[in-house]
């Protein structure tokens, strides 16, 4: 499938009728006031990613800057507002709803076989919160932008002088479109599963999801009323965070990192759920360890709730708490590297097929498995005291947060972009975009390893000339990836237009979404369907002609008429 | 569907039980604030705080019809509670552990205190 | 072949259901989950609250005299009242009567509209006398030394023997000496506050160059105890006060806000179906609010 193989445009079709979701109603009002799953997540998709390139320009402009000590492009003011807004912005706006929002909202219902999710009204009303949660972020950027880094920590955040309550306002409202969704899939996966599809015959991405939206629901009010309680304190002066009037500083990062540290899980586990899929599919075999790898989901979101003071160990927490959120850190390990094996072991004498969306499952393997065991090395009390607050610390979450959730992320676009829009991309050109990205990934965050282990600090604006040469290869690294999301936006959209017709079932997927066309209609199905094992990749056969993977047996998917049994 | 189906409908409460609940409540308000006279040492916030947890119970149950919901929604309900406490709990033992003589400087009287090193 | 499981057909059964009976769960579950990030909500309230009182109880000890126990009491009263109403509403709806809707929903209103005229006649008392959060507490004398007028009166046995028990005079100041005196020493509210009772963590103030906290506690202590009678930090009290019931309140007026919206619903006869989701949603935001209000009556009015 190389690029521009098909130089007829050919119309857009989906089912019998021809019609599909993104034909049926014209004009943007029926986009804005529309009720169909797959159109929010569109909508989504396109503002999580408009959201993406500029959280990505605030890094290149971070890393521009830090080419050579001392002053480049900015001043130090200016500087501290970018590291801050690329925080801020990669985090609320762009990584949490991510999968969720705009892979996990498309793909759900379809996973279920159903029409819709259970309250679509809710879900539009969450993209409505994610729309004004974001102009208020953008004003605030516009008219102040703050420079206390993204956690907004006091008693920087009531001392400045910038726009925190209008960014913490912003980041109250997009907090309630994450509840909104997280809710909404529970009750999906809850009340709306097909006949057939009992718990563990649901694909993993659905577990992944649910799991994800257990954390939102429960740690996401908590967001609410700590950034409401920051609100208070710098408009009204309530003192609860601010110790001149009696409060405690330490407090405000409790309630921070008891949102912040699931948070980061809700970030990962739907990146978990795309690989699962992922690496079944294009490894031709079944997942290895279903049911280990769903109760590990279950289990990370649990214990997510029980580590957040590991970012509290040089904070003046009690030596006693340390020990405690340290020992219990280590334990999330287990649930996460048992998922790991068992991505291993589904590759194992597997016919892999080393697509796109496979390129970057392979990165997913390396750079979590550097991310995860790094961040044991933070998780352990005494190397965390030297590490803490230097670039290891950035380079962990980085490795873990673009090496794990956004090349998942970007493997879920490859996998599900011929569904979403009914073309293909240009397989050649994605190959390129995917190995510059994990080159260039590589490039920018190993050496910030190394400068970190050898003491470099992180958010300084200048450092000493022996970490120039790290600095730059840093800085090379991540116009490398700027290079490699530039022709992935040029691929993608070129397909919109010029790529080759999808069909119904192009890589091979056992789960219900592959089973209705590409792109599908606006009510999803034309039959009732049935949930048979999501990962009974046997049960199809490829047809040479059409490039379509078929069902052997193709009635089994669609439920029975009552009397016909 | 693979759940299981109730077709009885959903569950009607009579004003009886209503008004039965309402009794308890109100005298659960008055038994509250009566004991509040009484000194039991600190067993006042533990009695306290199981008359108001008394309360919540028969609201939730009979008013909040939870007692004819499905279990479920009971379960999830208990697990804020739950997970509320963890985050109160955990917390906690931070600030009641702050061993604030560790803080150079801290609880030398101030003449004495000379030119502290900072770290 | 067209869908085959199509068995219900119900007006309100919205397209993607299969039946009523999975579209009433689907919305009661979504109601549960949306209950549980309002118990979180709130949760952060409770737990700074359980932080500071347990580092600090003497403030509020303190604080809650300020505090109309009997008010507090009638706010209860109200709130349960209007949960029965709103329990009832949802009967109401279920059985289809639609005068008894109405009435049950009018009665709640105004049972929220009740409570939040006591609230208003308790923030105004505060206001007046500057019982504020704590960057606005500025407590008149008159009401300190009226506090302490109270606390001896309801306490005046144990406090006697406590004193007895060797308090120490305080050194007098312009609001002490408005405190009644008996031969056995000051009055003031703090005097019944146990020494176990008492904060172990300095106040933060001054100290050393980049450090919150004084070099000399004592001193520190002293120095406050000359001017003031109210403990340290005692406008941390205020501040959880204020915060935990404007935050109730907020959801009491959104609460009031969704009834007239179901009473517009009723009068325009749409619950006559029978079909009663958005009463009850509505009922269950309801209760929790009761719900909250029933600890929050109990932690911040009913202190010792």
């Amino acid at each position: 499938m190389a690029e521009g193989h098909s130089a007829v445009v050919t119309p857009m079709s989906g089912g019998a009728s021809g019609e599909n979701y993104l034909t049926t109603g014209k004009g943007p009002l029926s986009w804005l006031f529309t009720l169909d799953h797959k159109r929010i997540s569109v909508m989504y998709m396109v503002c999580i990613l408009g959201s993406f390139l500029l959280g990505g320009v605030f890094a290149l402009l971070i890393r521009t800057e830090l080419w050579a000590p001392g002053a480049t492009i900015m001043s130090a003011d200016t500087y501290n507002k970018m590291f801050t807004l690329h925080g801020a912005v990669m985090i609320f706006l762009f990584i949490i709803p991510g999968i969720p929002a705009a892979l996990g909202n498309f793909v759900l219902p379809l996973m279920l076989g159903a029409k819709d999710v259970a309250l679509p009204r809710l879900n539009l009303l969450s993209f409505w919160c994610w729309l004004a949660g974001a102009t208020v972020c953008l004003v605030s950027i516009v008219v102040g932008a703050v420079d206390t880094g993204w956690t907004f920590y006091t008693p920087y955040s009531t001392t400045t002088s910038t726009a925190v309550v209008s960014m913490t306002l912003g980041a109250f409202i997009l907090g309630f479109s994450s509840i909104f969704t997280g809710l909404n899939f529970i009750v999906t996966i809850h009340t709306m599963r097909p006949e057939g599809m009992t718990w563990f015959k649901m694909p993993l991405f659905l577990w992944s999801l649910y799991s994800t939206a257990i954390i939102q629901i429960l740690a996401t009010p908590v967001l609410g009323i700590t950034l409401l309680l920051l609100i208070a304190e710098r408009t009204l002066g309530v003192g609860i965070f601010d110790p001149a009037l009696g409060g405690d500083p330490v407090l405000y990062q409790h309630f921070f990192w008891f949102y912040s540290h699931p948070a980061v899980y809700v970030m990962i586990l739907p990146a978990m759920g795309i690989i699962s899929e992922l690496v079944s599919v294009f490894s031709g075999k079944r997942i290895f360890g279903y049911t280990m790898i769903a109760w590990c989901s279950i289990a990370i979101a649990v214990l997510s709730f029980l580590v957040w003071g590991h970012h509290l160990f040089t904070s003046g927490q009690s030596g006693l708490l340390n020990m405690i959120f340290s020992a219990l850190t280590f334990s999330v390990a287990i649930p996460s590297a048992v998922k790991v094996f068992s991505w291993l072991a589904t590759m194992y004498k597997g016919a892999i097929n080393l697509a796109a969306p496979m390129l970057y499952v392979l990165s997913f393997l390396f750079l979590f498995a550097i991310g995860g065991l790094t961040g044991l090395f933070l998780g352990s009390l005494a190397t965390d005291v030297h590490l803490h607050d230097t670039y290891f610390v950035v380079a962990h979450f980085h490795y873990v947060m673009f090496g794990g959730t956004v090349i998942a992320f970007l493997g879920g676009i490859h996998y599900w972009w011929p569904k979403m829009f009914g073309r293909m991309y240009s397989e050649f050109w994605a190959r390129i975009s995917a190995a510059l990205i994990f080159v260039g990934f590589n490039l920018t965050f190993f050496t910030q390893f190394v400068m970190g282990s050898h003491g470099m600090p992180r958010r300084y604006y200048n450092y000493l000339e022996v970490f120039e040469p790290y600095h730059q290869a840093s800085t090379v690294g991540s116009y490398i990836l700027g290079l490699a999301f530039m022709i992935m936006a040029y691929y993608l959209l070129h397909s919109l237009v010029r790529g080759e017709k999808a069909p119904e079932n192009p890589w091979g997927g056992a789960t219900l979404e592959w089973a209705t066309a590409s792109p599908p209609i606006a009510t999803n199905f034309e039959h009732e369907m049935v949930g048979l094992d999501p990962y009974d990749i046997d049960s199809l056969t490829f047809d040479r002609e059409t490039g379509n993977y078929v069902r052997k047996d193709p009635g089994s998917i669609f439920s029975k008429p009552i009397g016909e049994e | 569907m693979n759940q299981v189906e109730t077709h009885q409908g959903p569950h009607v409460a009579s004003v009886k039980l209503l008004l039965v609940v309402w009794i308890a409540l109100m005298f659960g308000t008055w038994l509250t604030v009566s004991v509040t006279y009484f000194d039991f040492g600190a067993f006042n916030i533990l009695i306290g705080l199981g008359i108001a947890t008394a309360k919540a119970v028969l609201v939730a149950l009979y008013y909040m019809h939870l007692r004819w919901d499905k279990p479920f929604n009971a379960f999830i309900f208990i697990c804020s509670f739950a997970f509320l406490g963890l985050f109160i709990g955990l917390a906690l033992m931070d600030t009641t552990q702050n061993q604030p003589e560790m803080i150079p400087g801290f609880g030398v009287p101030a003449a004495s205190a000379a030119a502290p090193e900072m770290p | 072949m067209a869908r085959p499981k199509i068995i219900d057909h119900n007006p309100d059964l919205a397209h993607h259901f299969e039946s009523m009976d999975q579209q009433r769960q689907s919305s009661r579950l979504g109601m549960w989950l949306f209950l549980v990030t309002e118990i979180l909500f709130f949760g952060g309230l409770f737990c700074a609250y359980v932080v500071y009182r347990v580092n600090h109880p003497e403030v509020f000890i303190f604080g809650h005299h300020f505090l109309d126990k009997s008010l507090g009491a009638l706010n209860t009263v109200v709130l349960i009242c209007s949960s029965l109403t709103m329990a009832w509403a949802v009967r109401a709806a279920q059985l289809k009567q639609r005068a008894i809707l109405q009435l049950m929903l009018v009665l709640s209103f105004v049972l929220a509209g009740t409570f939040l005229g006591v609230k208003y006649v308790e923030y105004n008392h505060k206001w007046q006398h500057g019982l504020l959060w704590a960057s606005r507490y500025a407590p008149d004398a008159h009401v300190l030394a009226e506090a302490g007028v109270e606390v001896t009166a309801a306490h005046a046995e144990e406090a006697v023997s406590e004193s007895a028990g060797g308090m120490p005079a305080g050194e007098t100041s312009p609001a002490l000496e408005a405190l009644p005196v008996d031969e056995t020493g000051t009055r003031t509210p703090m005097d019944e506050v146990a020494d176990t009772e008492i904060s172990k963590i300095g106040p933060a103030a001054t100290g050393p160059a980049g450090l919150a906290t004084s070099g000399d506690l004592a001193a520190a202590e002293a120095e406050r105890n000359a001017v003031s009678v109210d403990p340290a930090n005692a406008k941390t009290f205020f501040s959880v006060y204020f915060l935990m019931t404007g935050l109730h309140g907020i959801h009491v007026i959104l609460g009031m806000i969704a009834m007239l919206w179901l009473l517009k619903l009723a009068f325009q006869g749409a619950f006559d179906g029978g079909h009663y989701t958005k009463v009850d949603n509505i009922a269950l935001y309801w209760h929790v609010v009761d719900l909250i209000w029933i600890y929050l009556f109990l932690l911040l009015y009913l202190i010792d």
